[in-house]
């Protein structure tokens, strides 16, 4: 992915012509596995994006947006390619076109604009908080909350409680050692700060009981991927830029993160959105390679202390399609798991097959994602196994959702969690 | 004609959501995995659940003189599924279910879309297998593979598509349902059915369902890789090993440009220097039996001035076979347009293709990468081009038609496994003469009188004889 590819429509036809139409991502691409059609995937959305360039469809034809919009992003046919086609970044490009050329519709640029507002997003995040429970019911377990009365496309939907009081609200910004092993910077994501504060407070355990000085900027902002993902390409910069300001100065030497996507998005987005930029383009390349998604932080930087209280418990993994195929960490939260005593590690068929959330995805095309969800949540009820745990609070929410429609009391983990519960075990 | 009135009586027959007209809709399915060939749009995509719903829309294709294209996964290679004078594209795509596996008559049923690898998957628990394996095993579906008679990399021991086909279910241009065969091993009732249905590439009936035959998989198994200076010691070995009377599962060839491009795309380790490699692996139901052959394969080798290595681990057999399976991938990563060919010769001569093929890209100035079943004497010239170059194209053209007639020179053919579809029409006459033109003609017409099955492929049309 680069910049031209997300400023001018130039850089795609030369990104279109790697494309064989071998049809290899068929296979791995989740949408088309549900859908059963060509455009579901991407050797069909690249054929009509060289529609589109050759002018024999046009960018703004309803139908050409459907199909551009219906593509989870997952990127597991980039995994497959063997011709190295950047699809994600031809999609972005053309949405990002298409968000120049007429805007985007009026209700994605409100909700873009208040992420990109934290005090505003805040403010709508706790008030949504005091009011959920008037539109909302409970769901026995932990999945989440259904809505009360029947309001259409909606009407199905299981949405996750939102915290009272955001997680960046409830902590400390610096949490400090005499002799730190090293000091890092939680990027924390709009998830964990408005929806799982308890995931949160695990990683800063986790950290604590490794001896690492914490930093949590208060600051901090979105990371901007559903901008990004969506064709807001400036709205992702500035996002960029303010976390970059922010994270540069708070004194830390690492930046962990806990989601896929907010890990991604400081590896590659960054980076890629401001490879032009004079002054935050050298500041994203350094810090890069100064993030990590904590479960390779504590393996690879901050080797973690082996946990001593036992966890008895079968526990599925889930991989994160963000994690593992753009962060590549698949490795690190197994050897985590399996560290823990009592936990025995049991793999479901293709764990590494997308869950169908893709952010904003389930909202958008709730038949396809429930779809996708179904094959997982199969998957994973076929290892028996009593504990399923990912790496991304997306595929939490999404896997949570698709037990309790199974009529399942289980709801998916953050692998963090299980060796936070290990070390307070062991007390 | 295309007409409302059609499309409105497809939509009551496979529900509105299974009728695509859109045209960013037409677009996919425009074209199939075949470079260098025209792509047009078909006027509807039509994707049945069942054999009835296939019928229904056959009846109104020949009520209406339409085109009807079968289309599974639409991965083959020679533009049989683009349909080439609009029409209907029928989609089998959601017509993937395996209807039954039988573990003891060791076969399975299965519908038209269902995909080779899922077969597979469904048959492991029983210890079954399906031996065809086509590099496209993970998408493409038996339907299409049955209609291409696709091939793979075990055909040398465990033949191809054709030797697994007992039964199938077949939508015929009338409009009729024909079964034939089923699960006995034996079967001469009236012609050859499968025969007849196995390669016809959608253009003499519409393949619904197919019962295939299973096999246990081989228990033991030995790989190894040998390295040769010369093209043709490589190309002897392979002569040199059949005349043996030692059939090896696979016997594959990379030549000195595939073997650089892998190494560069793959890193796997491969000897850079060598002029070509052979990737061989024999298997067996006993270890005795598959050393045994493994030393007779090794003997060949030396004597041809090889060297060779044995895989000694799981690890090191799966090294090679990556290499194999990245042969294409490497090769298409060069250029942005890869035209991979099939000719195919018998297996004596296949030292003899090689060296033309090598000789053919020096003449043409082209970059040519061979690899390929070289135990079927069925090789993939691989051509490294872009289609934007107008005179590098000309020369991409002229060389092909040097290396079909080259095959058919040495006794061999124009397709061993990709089938002739759009992309070989033209010299179907240097091979079949007019004898054999007038014979494909007579079962077109006679099973499709209107030419409404994927018209203007494989049998050239009337007017053009």
């Amino acid at each position: 992915m680069n910049t031209a590819l997300f400023d001018s429509l130039d850089g795609v036809a030369d990104a279109l012509s790697r494309c064989m139409k071998c049809g290899n991502c068929m296979a791995v691409c989740p949408v088309y596995l549900t859908e059963k059609r060509e455009a579901s995937y991407a050797r069909g959305k690249l054929a009509i994006a060289e529609a589109v360039l050759r002018g024999d469809l046009r960018l703004d034809d309803e139908s050409v947006q459907e199909k551009l919009f219906n593509c989870i992003v997952c990127t597991s046919c980039m995994q497959s390619c063997p011709c190295g086609v950047d699809v994600s970044g031809i999609v972005i490009a053309l949405r990002a076109a298409l968000a120049r050329g007429n805007g985007l519709p009026a209700i994605k640029k409100l909700i873009f604009r208040t992420l990109r507002n934290p005090p505003l997003f805040n403010r709508l995040m706790k008030t949504g908080a005091s009011l959920q429970g008037l539109g909302l019911r409970r769901i026995p377990g932990d999945a989440g909350y259904e809505l009360r009365f029947n309001v259409g496309l909606l009407a199905k939907r299981i949405f996750p409680g939102l915290a009272a009081t955001p997680f960046r609200e409830q902590a400390p910004e610096r949490i400090s050692f005499h002799k730190p092993r090293a000091t890092a910077a939680f990027f924390t994501g709009c998830t964990f700060n408005y929806i799982f504060p308890g995931v949160a407070w695990d990683v800063v355990q986790v950290l604590v009981e490794n001896d690492v000085e914490i930093v949590i900027p208060a600051g901090q902002q979105c990371c901007g991927i559903a901008l990004l993902a969506h064709g807001d390409v400036e709205g992702a910069r500035d996002l960029a830029r303010k976390n970059l300001d922010i994270m540069d100065t708070c004194g830390a030497d690492h930046i962990v993160t806990a989601c896929g996507s907010c890990g991604e998005s400081w590896q590659h987005g960054f980076p890629n959105l401001l490879a032009d930029d004079p002054v935050y383009g050298p500041m994203a390349d350094f810090w890069k390679s100064r993030t990590f998604d904590i479960s390779t932080f504590l393996t690879e930087v901050v080797p973690f202390r082996k946990p001593e209280g036992r966890i008895a418990a079968t526990v599925t993994y889930h991989d994160s399609c963000h994690l593992k195929k753009v962060m590549k960490v698949f490795a690190e939260p197994r050897t985590i798991l399996q560290s823990i005593p009592g936990v025995t590690l049991k793999e479901m068929a293709r764990p590494d097959a997308c869950c169908g959330s893709g952010g904003s995805y389930t909202i958008t095309h709730p038949e396809t994602s429930a779809g996708i969800s179904g094959r997982k949540i199969a998957d994973l009820l076929r290892t028996g196994a009593d504990e399923v745990v990912t790496g991304c609070p997306g595929c939490m929410m999404q896997i949570s959702e698709g037990l309790s429609r199974a009529k399942q009391t289980m709801a998916a983990g953050h692998y963090i969690s299980l060796l936070a519960r290990s070390y307070r075990e062991a007390g | 004609m295309m007409n409302d009135t059609v499309i409105a009586q497809l939509k009551d027959i496979v529900g509105e959501a299974n009728v695509l007209t859109d045209k960013a809709d037409l677009v996919t399915y425009s074209y199939d995995a075949t470079a260098d060939l025209p792509s047009r749009m078909p006027d509807v995509i039509v994707l049945p659940a069942t054999t009835a719903e296939v019928r229904h829309i056959v009846l109104i294709a020949k009520k209406n003189k339409l085109a009807v294209y079968p289309r599974g996964a639409g991965t083959n290679l020679s533009g049989g599924t683009i349909p080439l004078q609009r029409g209907i594209v029928l989609s089998f795509q959601r017509m993937d279910r395996i209807l039954e596996v039988d573990p003891e008559n060791l076969t399975a049923t299965v519908q038209a879309g269902v995909v080779i690898q899922a077969l597979n998957d469904a048959v492991a628990p029983y210890g079954l297998m399906y031996p065809p394996d086509p590099g496209t095993v993970t998408t493409a579906t038996m339907g299409g593979s049955v209609a291409e008679c696709a091939g793979g990399l075990r055909g040398l021991k465990y033949g191809v598509t054709k030797h697994y086909v007992l039964g199938m279910e077949v939508v015929l241009a009338s409009g009729e349902v024909f079964r034939f065969g089923g699960k006995t091993v034996k079967n001469v009732t009236a012609y050859d059915f499968a025969s007849l249905f196995v390669g016809s590439e959608g253009t003499l009936g519409i393949i619904t369902q197919i019962t295939v035959k299973l096999v246990p998989p081989p228990q033991y198994r030995k790989a190894m890789l040998a390295t040769f200076q010369r093209l043709e010691d490589a190309g002897n070995t392979v002569t040199g090993i059949i005349k043996a009377h030692i059939i090896p599962a696979t016997l594959e060839i990379m030549d000195r440009v595939t073997i650089q491009t892998v190494e560069n795309y793959a890193k796997v380790g491969l000897p850079t220097d060598a002029e070509a490699l052979l990737l061989i692996e024999v298997d067996g139901g006993s270890q005795d039996l598959v050393d045994a052959e493994a030393e007779a394969v090794l003997k060949v080798i030396v004597e041809h001035g090889g060297k060779v290595r044995l895989a000694q681990s799981e690890v090191e057999r799966d090294r090679i076979w990556t290499a194999r399976r990245a042969a294409l991938p490497a090769l298409a990563q060069v250029s942005p347009t890869t035209i991979l060919e099939d000719a195919t010769v018998p297996r004596n001569r296949i030292a003899d293709m090689l060296v033309a093929v090598q000789d053919i890209a020096r003449r043409y100035r082209l970059r040519i990468g061979t690899f390929g079943h070289a135990g079927d004497g069925n090789l993939h010239p691989t051509i490294l081009t872009d289609v934007r170059n107008a005179e590098e194209m000309e020369r991409v053209h002229r060389a092909v038609d040097e290396i079909f007639a080259t095959a058919l020179r040495l006794g061999g053919t124009l397709s061993g496994e990709h089938g002739i579809g759009l992309a070989k029409m033209k010299y179907l006459g240097d091979e079949l003469n007019g004898s054999g033109l007038n014979l494909m003609r007579c079962l077109k017409d006679a099973l499709d009188p209107d030419s409404i099955l994927n018209p203007a492929k494989m049998v050239p049309l009337k007017r053009s004889l």
